[in-house]
């Protein structure tokens, strides 16, 4: 809704209250004054509604005290006390009757003619009904509500009208989609990384059985952005249509049934919630704020830095941020604590207890987690932030999703078009708030104020929820009562939209990217070029959860600042495996290409290289202590092998000085010094991460002869000056 | 008032002692705040204080460390795990070497089974209901083709035989150099082994237990324990070229029972295989020389380095198993410094010719 909001309502509602108002409306066909509703500005939606603070409609039109207050919007707050009729707030009904301290016959009488005189109205609730029912056959009253009531149920509150079966039944469809999505998530999640199998052949080719990349094939927001930024939709990534589709007839369906990082906001929204957790200050917490239009320019902004040629905003898709924080962050913690504490156990001089720790150790490093502990560069930055963002929830309840999530933001554009939505019977309403208190997205379900549609997460909690049947899930329902746009203010749009756009080029003329480029940037096998990598590389992290040695980590700022999280080789912690491909099976974007064992060893085509390595001979010990090794030779994968040795003797002094104090003497020993032939080198790093000089390896790759480079090269062969960049 | 003070005025001293305990007692004087606390309370505090510093002081105690860096360095002695089998008897060949012979399919299951059989049988060496381990090389991401781990037939004749033999239960397991889950898979043994029957352990880093080997270069290190732990141990490793050691195969496959940064050991490579060797003194040694890498070890990658000899041989003595397997590539015992030093400890003879030979 691209109007400014206006500060007054349109029509001031202080009228007198009278039975005449009443009728009037009514032959009117509306109760309410619906166009004064409709005409409401969005963030003057708290209390529009005429009987704010009264329940039980019906008895308050005759109450001498139950005025039709003004819905100032500064008495908001003043206004909140007397919400949730869960406890015993249905008994305003009968407190707020004018006749009741009348004698007993005469209170029934009055009851009885109200709820004659609600019916022919066509206003109250089908418990009032119910009452005057049963009140007028106990008074005697002929003729009183020829109706027969709806079946209540006495444990709801209000009316006490059972939700429709069908929602009660998607209520629990819907709980079981979360747990079940998550499930599998999780299961993505600990299979994303190879485990050997018994059943294979040697010559099997080593891929993963399961499509562990599978949620974020189906995020339409990365493929909005890849698409924008590479102008194709890069293989699996088709998948995300469905989902869209989805959205387009469901709304966001994704959000409230799907999404694993959502599910886990809706948990910790759910077991978090001290601070905004009971009542009044609950319902003030899920009401539609202003703050929710942030996610929007966010993603406008990542959708333009896309244009720009990057696709930085998987810095804050929901699934790439599940997969880096979880997958870098929470697995490796808990195996690490969990390995401690079960070599405690280890420990226990008993046969049973060891083998019982043994085989869970076993159990977990076949099912959850690998057989020895991952360690990721930096990963504390992104654990912090994981943590800081489920805490958040505390405030304001599923922060993530209603403030900062693009993704969401993104599906919110397209559910405007949804088939499936809400209609409200406004009239109904006794602003009991339990919509509100159930409500996942914040998008005011509540009677008297219009449903958001791009907010809405489709948890049908709300309907669920309410005792008075005003809110109706339905396919192609009325949009009288519903805004189907996102609440963004053009000016903040377009501004937002522009920082983004900016933000590349203003980070590419630092130095890390035309010139100055980063030696130890060394990118996964089968990465395209840098520019196109950047406009692929959505931070999923799932090239470095698979990796098998632990060899590619997060950036920090080593690739710049808009490199934050792409994926780099440390080799000192792992190196790149000679026959594996697994990074490239798993990009769900190909930034790193999909590539076969035979194009990444160079069988009848050149080998893929990653880098090159390089001797310290000041450190190296055959080099400069004389002394035999040679670790790196035996290690080198290629054939030939890279690094070669030179045959030498050489000449070393002896450790001790002589018997008579002087000078140690000399010896010659045999040594084979090693080189690196350049043309061979793939740069997988074995070599530096097996040399035993400990600290600050004697043998290291940087990126300079990476095959994806046409400048970032050393010899003149590979050199081709007539491809661009 | 300032009168009387002046009637009764005591002396200067006696001003500042304290008011008598019964103007202090004196309910209308003194504030129910102020009280002297019960004897009771009075003891409780005081034990509870003193409790708190007696606790702290004997728990200070009970863990101080002296510091220095001679603190944590215990004595030991040289750990040895003997799996060998004692009290050997006579007229079974102490070395068997098995050829395919030129009429034949080539068959690592005959080739083992002869071996075994001119050494008296797997039974002579395994018990009814004895845990056993087999301890290939599968050391790297190869497949069977490239000869740089054992090949895994003659591990499968092997895991066959021992069950043959009425063992329990057969463990293969080895620490690989390049990443386990390949190296297991790749080389073919898992699925062989596992097709006999046999557990097959992964290096996981829990398996792993801090041992003193107590070698001349070879300290302190964390042990494989899954490798240890049994009744019978066999060492299948595969006979082929090693670039600094020149020939690997049995001495060296013990290589595998190390976690740690074994990287360090190619400074001293004889030292620490002998050392190694003298740690672990196998049942068995079964050697397979099915095709042997010639050249580029001892990772490989080139068919053409291989050569196909179709020998697998068998020995109760592991240096004598290594003087004869590195003739099969060229070497001379002579030039071999672990042979060497092997046979100067005891562990075996590097003259193999003196042994038993049986060639079969």
């Amino acid at each position: 809704m691209a109007n400014v909001p206006q500060r007054a309502p349109s029509v001031s509602p202080s009228r007198k209250n009278s039975l005449e108002a009443a009728k009037k409306a009514a032959s009117a066909g509306v109760l309410l004054d619906v166009a004064r509703v409709e005409s409401a500005p969005m963030d003057v939606h708290a209390d529009p509604i005429p009987w704010k603070g009264k329940v039980g409609a019906v008895l308050a039109l005759d109450g001498p005290g139950a005025t039709h207050s003004a819905p100032a919007p500064v008495a908001r707050a003043p206004a909140a006390p007397a919400k949730g009729c869960g406890t015993g707030a249905c008994d305003c009904k009968t407190t707020a009757a004018p006749a009741r301290k009348d004698a007993e016959q005469m209170q029934k009488r009055t009851r009885s003619r109200l709820a004659e005189l609600a019916g022919i109205l066509g206003i109250g609730t089908p418990r009032d009904a119910a009452t005057a029912a049963a009140v007028s056959r106990d008074a005697g009253v002929p003729g009183a509500a020829s109706k027969k009531p709806a079946k209540l149920d006495p444990s709801r509150p209000g009316s006490g009208i059972p939700a429709r079966p069908i929602i009660r039944f998607l209520v629990w469809a819907r709980r079981v989609s979360q747990a079940g999505f998550f499930g599998l998530f999780m299961f993505f999640l600990f299979q994303t990384g190879f485990r050997g199998n018994f059943a294979a052949n040697a010559d099997t080719a080593v891929r993963l059985p399961y499509p562990v990349e599978a949620f974020l094939l189906a995020d339409p927001f990365v493929s909005a952005m890849t698409v924008l930024s590479t102008h194709t939709v890069y293989r699996g990534l088709l998948w995300s249509v469905g989902l869209l589709a989805l959205t387009l007839v469901f709304g966001r369906v994704f959000c409230g049934w799907i999404c694993p990082f959502g599910t886990l906001h809706h948990f910790f929204g759910w077991i978090l919630p001290s601070r905004r957790g009971r009542g009044g200050s609950r319902v003030e917490a899920n009401k539609t704020h202003t703050y929710q239009r942030v996610k929007y320019y966010l993603m406008y902004a990542f959708i333009l830095a896309s244009v720009a040629g990057s696709a930085i905003g998987g810095l804050f898709d929901p699934i790439c941020i599940a997969v880096r924080a979880i997958g870098l962050g929470v697995i490796p913690a808990v195996q690490y604590a969990g390995g401690r504490g079960l070599a405690l156990v280890q420990d226990v001089p008993a046969r049973p207890v060891q083998q019982a720790a043994d085989g869970t150790q076993d159990f977990l490093a076949t099912t959850v987690w690998q057989s020895h502990q991952f360690y990721f560069h930096q990963t504390w930055f992104i654990l912090f932030l994981l943590v800081a963002v489920l805490f958040a929830n505390r405030f304001i309840p599923r922060f993530w999703c209603r403030v900062l999530c693009p993704l969401g933001a993104f599906l919110g554009m397209f559910s405007r078009f949804a088939l499936f939505g809400m209609e409200k019977d406004h009239a109904k309403c006794t602003d009991c708030n339990l919509c509100i208190v159930n409500c996942q997205g914040a998008d005011s379900p509540q009677g008297g104020v219009k449903w958001r549609q791009d907010e809405c997460h489709m948890c049908m909690n709300c309907e669920s929820a309410c005792p008075e049947d005003v809110i109706k899930f339905r396919f192609l329902p009325n949009r009288k009562s519903t805004v189907t746009r996102p609440d963004t203010q053009r000016r903040t749009l377009l501004a937002t939209a522009a920082a983004g756009a900016a933000f590349i080029p203003a980070v590419r003329i630092a130095d890390s990217l035309d010139v100055n480029y980063h030696a130890k940037v060394i990118r996964p096998p089968g990465a395209v070029e840098e520019r196109a990598f950047l406009e692929r590389c959505i931070r999923c992290a799932e090239c470095m959860k698979v990796c098998p040695n632990n060899a590619l980590h997060p950036a920090m700022f080593e690739a710049g600042i808009e490199g934050l999280w792409t994926p780099i080789l440390i080799a000192r912690i792992g190196y790149c495996e000679h026959s594996c491909v697994l990074c490239g099976q798993v990009c769900p974007t190909g930034a790193i290409q999909k590539i076969t064992e035979k194009e990444k060893l160079g069988l009848g085509v050149p080998p893929v290289k990653i880098g090159t390595a390089f001797y310290d001979h000041g450190r190296c010990l055959p080099w400069s202590m004389q002394t035999p090794c040679i670790v790196c030779e035996e290690f080198c994968p290629t054939s030939p092998k890279a690094i070669w040795v030179e045959e030498v003797e050489a000449p070393m002094r002896d450790s001790k000085p002589g018997p008579a104090g002087e000078q140690p003497g000399m010896h010659q020993v045999k040594l084979q010094r090693p080189h690196v032939d350049p043309s061979l080198c793939i740069g997988c790093g074995a070599c530096e991460k097996v040399c035993p000089v400990q600290d600050q390896p004697a043998v290291y790759i940087t990126s300079v002869g990476e095959s994806r480079s046409k400048t970032n090269v050393i010899l003149l062969e590979n050199t081709n000056y007539n491809q661009k960049s | 008032m300032a009168a009387e003070d002046n009637k009764s005025a005591p002396p200067e001293g006696e001003k500042l002692a304290p008011p008598p305990a019964k103007a202090v007692a004196s309910p209308s004087i003194v504030s129910p705040y102020f009280y002297r606390p019960s004897r009771r309370e009075l003891l409780t505090r005081l034990g509870a204080a003193a409790a708190v510093l007696g606790g702290s002081a004997a728990l200070g105690r009970f863990v101080w460390d002296k510091g220095g860096f001679g603190a944590s360095q215990a004595g030991g002695t040289r750990q040895v795990r003997d799996y060998t089998l004692k009290g050997t008897t006579a007229d079974f060949a102490e070395l068997a070497i098995a050829r395919a012979k030129a009429d034949e399919t080539p068959s690592a299951e005959v080739l083992v089974g002869r071996a075994l059989a001119a050494m008296g049988g797997m039974k002579r060496f395994i018990s009814r209901g004895d845990i056993v381990v087999v301890k290939p090389n599968i050391g790297w991401d190869r497949m069977p083709i490239h000869a740089a781990n054992t090949n895994p037939d003659v591990v499968a004749a092997v895991v066959q035989q021992a069950f043959e033999a009425g063992a329990k239960r057969v463990v293969v397991a080895d620490g690989s150099c390049n990443e386990p889950d390949r190296c297991f898979q790749r080389s073919g043994i898992w699925k062989a082994a596992y097709a006999k029957g046999a557990d097959i352990v992964l290096p996981a880093e829990h398996r792993y237990r801090t041992t003193r080997i107590k070698g001349e270069v070879l300290d302190e290190w964390p042990i494989f324990t899954t490798l240890v732990d049994a009744d019978k141990v066999i060492n299948v490793p595969v006979a082929k070229h090693h670039n600094l050691a020149k020939y690997t195969a049995a001495m060296k496959n013990w290589y595998g029972v190390l976690g740690g940064r074994r990287n360090r050991l190619h400074q001293n490579i004889d030292t620490s295989i002998a050392d190694l060797a003298t740690f672990m003194r196998p049942t068995l040694v079964v050697v397979d020389a099915m095709r042997v890498l010639m050249r580029n070890g001892p990772q490989g990658g080139n068919i053409d380095d291989t050569k196909v000899m179709n020998t697998v041989f068998a020995t109760v003595d592991q240096v004598a198993a290594d003087a004869f397997g590195c003739t099969l590539i060229g070497q001379k015992p002579e030039n071999m410094p672990y042979l060497k030093m092997g046979h100067e400890r005891n562990l075996g003879t590097m003259n193999w010719q003196s042994l038993r030979v049986r060639e079969v």
